[in-house]
């Protein structure tokens, strides 16, 4: 049996909303009957402010997937279409104290159905960007549709590459057999052979030297820069990433929320200096603020 | 878990038998000894390892003890059979399964067919039947093994494992058979029969988990999966699990015991637990093929629900089965089994398996045939698929959801 939370199951066994409301003036039907999981989603939109006055849903799924379409319309009642439309499947996962990595998929589902309602209302084809796969990292939720779209498009070549483009294979790391398999089978299909140790996918972007025109000042606004414009990627996971201090071609920062103590983060740090070189065009090492005082006795 | 709750759900695992484990503790406590041992303690082991092996011996039907090997489990059987007869005949590439195989099998044979063989998954009917000409044509001296089941997990449907173990015989193929869910439920005979290799599980007979069998034809010729230690006679090498050798000798024998009881007052309850909820739940139906299942077992389709949600329902109720649809395996697809038989998405996600035991009472079918019909309306009032009291008209059509 799944570890469902309690709010899960309490939304299951009490579903709210249930069925479809008579006078709905926005319908949005998503989900796939091969999996399993299907959606009709009705609301009653308030012509004037846009404000959703009422939500009902009939739903053909698991327990996951009834707990999240309650969960949904408990959480769009009351909301304009725009607020509506800011919500996120990790709203409604969160909302419901959250879901198994492989049930995940039920909140997507939620959010699609939500889209599509609100584009029939508005008279706008939705268009669904849903990707369907089996899941193969299940430490980061990760399908195979997923791995192998990011494998065709970056001309990735090794597990490592896939690791640090779509975080699959990072945790336990059980699923590498499987990424294994992905990246022969598409390799073979550009008629190429996969080499475990082949070289990374893109030469690393370190220039020789650092751009010699840049001031101190300006360097440590653009180190800055690249830092604020990554906190959202990690706000995402509920984490967060703050700059300490720069000490020559070192940057020390502080990890914050989700990030902190997860078993990636040296992943997570590598991805940061990873987008510090490509910036900065200079090789640049990032370091916790934690070992900060340890690294400066021992002179690195 | 209370001790009211009615375990309906057997082929997945059985309680074990209060007599097992009492025949297993003293391998816990005072006799710990080594088998392989010169001393005592090791002695008295390695007579209650003898005496188990007789008692499977005597279960399956075997003319010598020798023939039986024990192992970890059944998927380990599965592998050291099919492998073996892979490693001892490597000119032969082929192999030939069903497509309603237990993963042990299934994934084996995928792997298997990256490396090269070929692999002839043989189809099933409706009802989950195989056509024994497609069997007939595909059997050659390329074919290192068939592998077919007896009995299927999710259906109880039985294949005619001795006929077809007649025809690889006659053909010069080795024939294995995974009958995990048919040993103790329906009588078998290997002296008598062409079978040259045959997996066993503990956990579906009573017996604990982590003990298996294979059973291996004396002239067989085999290559084993572990090499090490001289341990059954060298073919599987490792120290023994003596308790749960010791368990599964009993659990066999108390299997022998009851084998009448299984195909007669089992099957009576497991015919009433159908009709009860086939005779109130509309939209349901029985899966596999009827007239020639193992007696303890019901897979009945609830249309237009998902197969999850009511078994979390029927947990609440104090009710334990299982399902074939997607979702209780973290999978994108309801079940190959379900697959294979062409049972639509709509029926396919909402089966569930009830499988039942010699532990079971009537009083506990008729309390399952009560909670059934409210489980499963509570969950088409959800349904896109369902009306007032009945599937909407045109179900697939009124409700066509995108990406389906």
């Amino acid at each position: 049996m799944w570890d469902y939370s309690e709010k899960v199951k309490e939304h299951f066994f009490n579903p709210r909303n249930a069925g479809a409301i008579t006078d709905a003036n926005a319908v949005g039907e998503v989900g796939s009957i091969s999996c399993g999981d299907a959606l009709r989603l009705t609301l009653k939109v308030d012509a004037e402010t846009t404000i959703i006055l009422d939500a009902g849903f009939e739903t053909f799924g698991c327990g996951s997937a009834i707990a999240s379409s309650s969960a949904l319309t408990e959480i769009v009642k009351g909301k304009s279409l725009d607020e509506a439309l800011k919500i996120s499947n990790q709203d409604i996962a969160d909302f419901l104290d959250g879901l198994p990595p492989e049930k995940m998929h039920c909140s997507v589902m939620g959010r699609e159905a939500l889209q599509a309602a609100i584009a029939n209302y508005r008279g706008e084809e939705w268009q669904d960007k849903h990707e369907e796969g089996a899941l193969v990292c299940k430490c980061f939720a990760i399908s195979d549709a997923m791995i192998e779209e990011t494998v065709r498009s970056n001309d990735l070549r090794t597990v490592e590459d896939v690791t640090n483009y779509t975080k699959a294979g990072g945790g336990c790391s059980s699923c590498h057999e499987a990424i294994e398999g992905i990246l022969t089978r598409v390799l073979a299909e550009q008629g190429e052979v996969f080499h475990v140790q082949a070289p990374p996918a893109e030469a690393q972007p370190v220039a020789a030297s650092r751009d010699s025109t840049m001031t101190n000042l300006q360097r440590i606004r653009r180190i800055e820069t690249v830092i604020e414009s990554i906190r959202p990627q990690l706000q995402v996971d509920n984490g967060d990433v703050e700059l300490v201090e720069v000490d020559g071609n070192t940057v020390y920062v502080n990890m914050s929320g989700a990030c902190s103590g997860c078993q990636v983060i040296s992943m997570t740090l590598g991805g940061i200096q990873q987008r510090l070189m490509e910036e900065l065009g200079e090789f640049i090492k990032v370091v916790p603020a934690s070992q900060m005082s340890q690294l400066a006795r021992a002179g690195i | 878990m209370s001790m009211a709750d009615i375990y309906l759900d057997n082929n997945a695992t059985t309680m074990v038998d209060p007599l097992v484990v009492e025949a297993m503790l003293p391998y816990f406590t005072e006799q710990f000894g080594n088998p392989s041992s010169m001393h005592s303690f090791g002695n008295k082991v390695g007579r209650a390892i003898k005496q188990a092996r007789e008692q499977v011996q005597i279960l399956l039907g075997a003319e010598h003890d020798s023939e039986i090997i024990f192992t970890s489990c059944g998927t380990e059987s599965d592998s050291t059979a099919i492998l073996s007869s892979l490693k001892a005949q490597p000119e032969r590439r082929e192999i030939i399964i069903t497509q309603v195989e237990h993963p042990a099998v299934l994934t084996l044979c995928e792997y298997l067919e990256k490396d090269g063989y070929t692999i002839h998954r043989m189809k099933v009917d409706s009802k989950g039947r195989l056509d024994l000409d497609v069997y007939r044509r595909l059997l050659s001296d390329r074919v290192a093994i068939v592998s077919v089941m007896w009995a299927n997990n999710e259906t109880g449907t039985l294949f005619p494992v001795l006929e077809m173990a007649e025809l690889a015989r006659a053909a010069g193929v080795m024939f294995h058979t995974d009958a995990v869910q048919a040993v103790g439920k329906v009588p078998i005979d290997l002296k008598n029969s062409a079978v040259d290799m045959l997996s066993v599980s503990g956990h579906k007979l009573h017996a604990p988990k982590g003990i298996g069998v294979l059973y291996l034809r004396r002239g067989t010729r085999f290559r084993p999966l572990l090499r090490g230690g001289h341990q059954e006679r060298g073919r599987r090498a490792g120290t023994e699990n003596a308790a749960s050798i010791a368990g599964l000798g009993r659990a066999a024998e108390l299997a022998m015991e009851n084998l009448a009881y299984e195909s007669t007052a089992v099957k009576t309850m497991r015919d009433h637990l159908e009709e009860g909820i086939l005779g109130v739940v509309p939209n349901a139906f029985v899966t596999g093929d009827l007239d020639n299942r193992l007696p303890n077992t019901s897979n009945i389709a609830f249309e237009y629900i998902e197969g999850e949600a009511i078994l979390m329902l029927l947990n609440r109720a104090g009710i334990a089965a299982s399902s074939g649809s997607a979702c209780t395996s973290g999978s994108l697809e309801p079940s190959h089994v379900m697959q294979a038989m062409g049972i639509p998405y709509t029926a396919a996600h909402g089966t569930v398996r009830f499988s039942l035991s010699r532990y079971n009472t009537t009083e506990e079918i008729e309390g399952v045939i009560r909670a059934v019909p409210p489980v499963v309306a509570q969950l088409r009032k959800l349904s896109p698929y369902w009306g007032e009291d009945s599937p909407v008209a045109d179900p697939e059509k009124v409700f066509a959801p995108t990406y389906s």
